[in-house]
This record gives C-alpha cells, structure tokens and sequence, in this order.
C-alpha cells in the first residue's frame, strides 16, 4: 500500500527526520493561507498522488507570488495528473503540499527495501540523488552502496556512518545521517514497511541534511496491525476495479486485451493468461477467483470481467483439487443465467469429478463451450474471441 | 526415497481444531499421513478426529515423537507458531497460511536457520510424497508414485505439472510448493538440492512466476551443481510491470522480475524452458528420452 509524500513526510516528522515544514491543502484558498503561515517568499508546490515521476510531468512548481499557488492548485485539484509510472488516466489530484523553498547544493539518494535475496532489511545510499535510482543501478552500479540490517539486532550507528562516509559526508553531516538512518530503520520496523525512498536526501546550502521527498510503501498483509497507516489508504489512487474486486477477496488486474480469464490459483491465472497470449490471443485481465469458487464469487467475477467493455470472450480455467468440478459447474452455470451473460464463455475444467462438471455444463442448454485441455480452451477462447479465425 | 517426507514422517497439525486445520487433516489421514495429534492452546487433553489435542508444540513432540509440524493457523498468528515449532525442536516446519507480513518471515527465517529447521512455504500448499505422505492441501488423487521432482511457487501450477506427470506415468518422487511470499522459508535451490540428492528423483520440474530473482539464482546453482535434467516454466510473460499478481511476490519491479529474464537465465543453465504450461509433460519427454 502506498502513502502519499505529505503522509511519509508525517511519518518522518514522528521518527525525528528532517523536513520541511509543510500543509497539504484541498482548495486553492488553503494553499494561499498554508503559504502564509508558513512565511517567506518563495514556496513549492507539489501535487499528491502516488506515481512518481510528478516533476516531469508539471505536478511540482516552484513559486514566489501567492497568486501562482492558487493558479497552480486550481490547476490540478480534482484533475488527473499523467506520469510515465501511471497508465493514460493517470491518478487524481486530490490534495497539494504546500512547503517552504530548500536551498539545494547537493543531493544523494538514500532507500531501504526488503530484499528478498539477502532476505534482510538492505539500506542503498548514493551519491546520485534526484535521478531515477533504477537508471543508477543499471547504468553505474558501484555507485550504489549498500547495507543488510539484521533482524535480530536492528539497525547499528556503525552502519549509518559507513554509508555517511562512503557518501563523502564530513562533520556534524555523519551525525545527521546516523540520525535520519537509525530513524529510518525504526519507521520501517515499527511501521512494517516494505519500501522507502527519499530521492533525493539533499545537503542544504548551509551544510546541514534535509528530507526533500518521501516514498513510502506499507506492506499490504501487515495493515490490519498498523490502524493509523490504515486510515492513510487514500482509494482515490487505486484502480476502481481492482478496489471493488479486493472488498470481494478476488484478486483482479486489468490489461488491455478482449479476453476475460477467471481462473482458480494466482500461478495458474497468470499461466492461463499467458497461454492466451501463445494463441494469438491478449487477455482483458487477471483474475484468481480462489480456491472455493463458488457461485457468489463466480458472479461476482463475472461482473467484474464484462464491466470491461473490450471483453469479446471468457475463459473460465479451474482446476478443482479438493473442490468438486461439478460444484464449479453449479456455480458457473448460476451465475450466467444470473448475470445475463452476452459473449461466448469457454470453460476448462480438471480435477475431481471433472467429467460431470462439463456434462453439467454442456447440459445446460447455456452458450458456453466445454474445453478439453487447456491449450484447447485457449484456442477455443481466442477463435471465439475474433481475433483470428 | 524421496525429500523432506516419508512413510515415516510423523506430523502434528498447528491450528488442529480450525476449519482448515480440521478438514486437511481429514484428508491427510484419508491418504494415509501419520498425523500423530494437534496443539491448539487451551483444548489440550481432549481428542479431536480421534487424536490427541495438545496445548504446545513441545508438549506434542513430546509425546507423540512428532518430527515435522503444519501450520493452518490466521497470518497475524504465524510467526509465533513457527517460532513455537521451531524450538520445540522439530526440523520441519511447513506452513500453509496466507498474508503473513513480509516482516515476519524475515525473524522466522533467521531463527529457523541458526536452528537448522527446514521451513517451507509459508502461501503453499505443502509437500507430498505420493502413496506414502501428504502434508498440506494438495488433492491426493491426482499424484502418482514415480521419478519427477516438483519444485513450484504456485499450488496450482504445481497440480498442473502433477497431473501431467501422472497422464505420461511418471509419477512424482516428491513435490514441493514453496511458496509465492517475496520470503520463503526455503527457496528453489533448498529443494533443487535435495532433489540432486534423492536417488529417486530421476528429472526435475520447476516452476517459476515473475517477480525476485530466485529463478535466475537457481538456474545458476542448476549450471553447477546439478545433474539431472530440469524442465523449467515461469508464469507471467503477460503480466504487466509494477501490478502484484495475486501472489505477494509476483511483482515486477523497476524492470526487474519478468519472466522473460528468467526464462532466458535458465536456458542458459542448459535447463528445457517450456513456454506454455500445457507442455510440461510433453518437455519431460523430450529431455528424458522416456
């Protein structure tokens, strides 16, 4: 789950980092006035969604007129903000962050993930702040340094200051990051985060280290124990369907092709999709309806597959191991008398008391067409489909 | 023979008395695993399937010579029941829950390997070694005892490479799902090398998603270290960048994960990649001669 900046920055605060000081606003008259209390006369304003690439794409501006402020807020407020990390709609602006201008003369990078092969927390530091850390570890690798933090001990100062000085850090500067590092590795513990980026970290031109962004990222299967991060999920970001299927306990992504899959099993969805894709054909979606399948979650699925306009055709892919298939077929049948459903639906059945399953189905008098293996559903989902004959 | 299970392997079930817990230990001893007992804190001493319930874990090793232990228990519980079993001494733990945080697994990890205990899963179905033990929620009917190691991040994809291998009789020496959590307890090179070990196991099927780069290591350590021949398919060629695919770990990230890279770090191990899973079988043939 994502955070917004101005909810990372929040989080910083707590844990004792640098930041600036800073109101997200929701109208152009509370952007003028955050500007005012905050003092000064040159702000920056940035909008809040969750993508990231905002600079690039017009949603962060620096300003020295109150007048600019409520332009710029009017601009964006309740508009969607297209970024290369967001698709075509992009996501919408709901609140801005109104700060006070930092006076820059360097910025480094500085990032902590869970990574899954040192199967520890792993800080990155680098010298190369305000770019696109990816490109960073492509392009010039040893530019990045790292450091594992043991689960059993938690974070060492040791370890801050080797990162502070492989970064060239002199001074009271080592002492700050230890600080904004010990800091951080608390926030991710404490907070069961699973990513946190500040690109960039940046030297002030008073010397002194300052927080300008935050990533922030929660692990999902941990929110249930973290009530106040919960209340920061902002819905608005998310994929309308992708929401609604979640309330359902069904896990649905969608693409951009015309062939609905509703399979049972994340790996199976995925394999379902792909085979599709080795038949010519582009799956509309990802959809694992679970292990139970019954018939509430198979309407409901279906409801979810056909508010997708583009969908020529469905592939229903089960393969029932404890679940009986003729159970299944109870429950993809109910459901299409119950959702009135209008393309071809191609169903693939394997397992127990498979046989009866697709009898039940081509007994139904229903349009849907019974597959006997899975590369023949495939071909038979994309011939229905129209894209090749 | 066989990895990690056998006829011999005496289970107890975490979570005994729970839904899960009670209807897969009803399968389990359908097909025949000596599940010797459950601990569910507080219904200690009373029965439940005919079998002891016991308030510990140590309590249940310590009666019923218990030497591995699955875990049905809800996430938010889960590390404490691995940390349980793993120091009431038992050396293989398999925990079938989903949703456990990330965090977690990190702690259970660590101590599962300063106490050399073999974790598998969690977000699995378990292990199985047919005809002579089932261990998690896998159906039984659709294996058969024979000569293909399985190795998988994904239930059913694993039932799919099970059943193919039962249609060209084969069978499976054993098969393992290890999980689609971004921390398994035990990772594909864990199982690859057992099953280099296993005189039983006479071919390897392995199968991968998007998302970390556990393929590529393994099909580096396949390069090295093993000899017998590998059929290896990853699902998620059409899975698009930065979207989490069910499992918490099929994720590609930056770039980086796609099943694209790994098919192509496999291949180069010398390893038979199939790109549609209906062909596992058809792969198996062709490298195997059989």
């Amino acid at each position: 789950m994502n955070l917004h900046e101005f909810q990372g920055k929040q989080l910083f605060r707590e844990y004792g980092l640098p930041v600036s000081t800073g109101f997200a606003v929701i109208s152009a008259s509370d952007a003028v006035k955050a500007a005012k209390k905050i003092g000064g006369t040159k702000w920056v304003v940035k909008a809040q969604v969750h993508a990231g690439g905002r600079g690039k794409a017009g949603g962060v501006k620096l300003v020295d007129t109150l007048d600019e402020i409520e332009n710029f807020s009017n601009l964006w407020l309740g508009k969607n903000l297209v970024t290369y990390q967001t698709d075509e709609h992009g996501q919408l602006v709901s609140s801005i962050l109104v700060e006070d201008c930092t006076d820059i003369k360097d910025e480094l990078y500085l990032g902590a993930v869970i990574d899954r092969t040192a199967k520890r927390i792993v800080f990155m530091a680098s010298t190369e702040g305000g770019v696109e850390i990816e490109k960073v570890a492509e392009e010039t690798p040893d530019k990045i340094i790292k450091v594992e933090i043991n689960p059993l001990t938690g974070a060492q100062p040791y370890q801050g200051r080797e990162l502070a000085f492989s970064l060239g850090l002199k001074g009271d500067q080592v002492k700050q990051f230890v600080k904004i590092f010990v800091g951080l590795a608390r926030l991710f513990k404490e907070k069961d985060l699973e990513l946190i980026e500040i690109n960039p970290l940046v030297i002030k031109s008073d010397d002194n280290l300052h927080c300008l962004d935050a990533k922030v990222v929660v692990d999902s299967n941990a929110v249930y124990r973290q009530p106040i991060l919960a209340e920061m999920r902002d819905e608005s970001q998310e994929d309308p369907r992708e929401a609604h299927a979640a309330s359902w306990d069904l896990n649905y992504v969608a693409l951009d092709g015309n062939i609905g899959c509703m399979v049972n099993g994340a790996g199976l969805a995925m394999g379902t999709m792909d085979i599709v894709n080795l038949y010519g054909g582009a799956p509309a979606n990802f959809l694992d309806v679970g292990g139970g399948a019954t018939k509430d979650r198979v309407v409901e699925a279906f409801k979810i597959i056909l508010s997708d306009k583009n969908v020529k055709a469905v592939l229903i892919n089960i393969f029932g191991g404890i679940v009986r298939c003729d159970l299944i077929a109870d429950g993809v049948i109910g459901a299409v008398e119950e959702v009135g459903v209008d393309v071809p639906v191609v169903v693939r059945l394997e397992g127990n008391n498979a046989d009866l399953g697709l009898k039940k189905l081509s007994d139904s008098g229903l349009d849907i067409l019974s597959a006997n293996s899975l590369s023949d559903a495939a071909q038979k989902v994309v011939n229905a489909a129209g894209v090749k004959e | 023979m066989s990895i990690l299970i056998n006829r011999d392997t005496r289970v107890i079930c975490q979570g005994f008395t729970g839904g899960q817990g009670t209807f897969h230990s009803e399968q389990a001893l359908e097909y025949g695993t000596k599940l010797m007992g459950g601990v569910t804190p507080g219904k200690g001493g009373t029965l439940h399937l005919g079998l002891p319930v016991f308030n510990t874990v140590a309590e249940a090793v310590n009666r019923t010579n218990a030497t591995a232990s699955v875990i049905y228990v809800p996430a938010a519980f889960c590390k404490d029941s691995i940390l349980e079993a793993a120091n009431a001494n038992l050396k293989l733990i398999v925990c079938i829950t989903e949703g456990i945080p990330t965090q977690d697994m990190l702690d259970c990890k660590v101590i599962c390997d300063n106490l050399g205990t073999t974790l598998i899963g969690p977000n699995c179905p378990g292990v199985i070694t047919p005809d002579e033990c089932k261990i998690g929620i896998m159906p039984g009917h659709i294996h058969l005892s024979g000569k293909v190691g399985i190795v998988s991040r994904s239930g059913t994809l694993t039932y799919e490479a099970v059943k193919q291998t039962t249609d060209y009789g084969y069978g499976q020496s054993t098969c393992v799902g290890i999980g689609g959590d971004p921390i398994p307890g035990s990772s594909f090179i864990d199982i690859l090398r057992l099953f280099e070990q296993d005189a039983e196991t006479e071919a390897i099927v392995m199968i991968g998603e998007i998302g970390g780069t556990a393929e590529e290591e393994a099909a580096a350590y396949i390069k090295s270290n093993v000899t017998k021949p590998v059929v290896a398919y990853i699902a998620g060629v059409t899975a698009p960048s930065g979207k989490r695919m069910g499992h918490a770990g099929a994720i590609v990230s930056g770039g980086k994960g796609t099943a694209d890279e790994k098919f192509a770090a496999l291949e180069d191990a010398g390893v038979k990649t199939v790109r549609s899973l209906a062909e596992i079988g058809e792969g198996l043939k062709e490298i195997t001669g059989w």
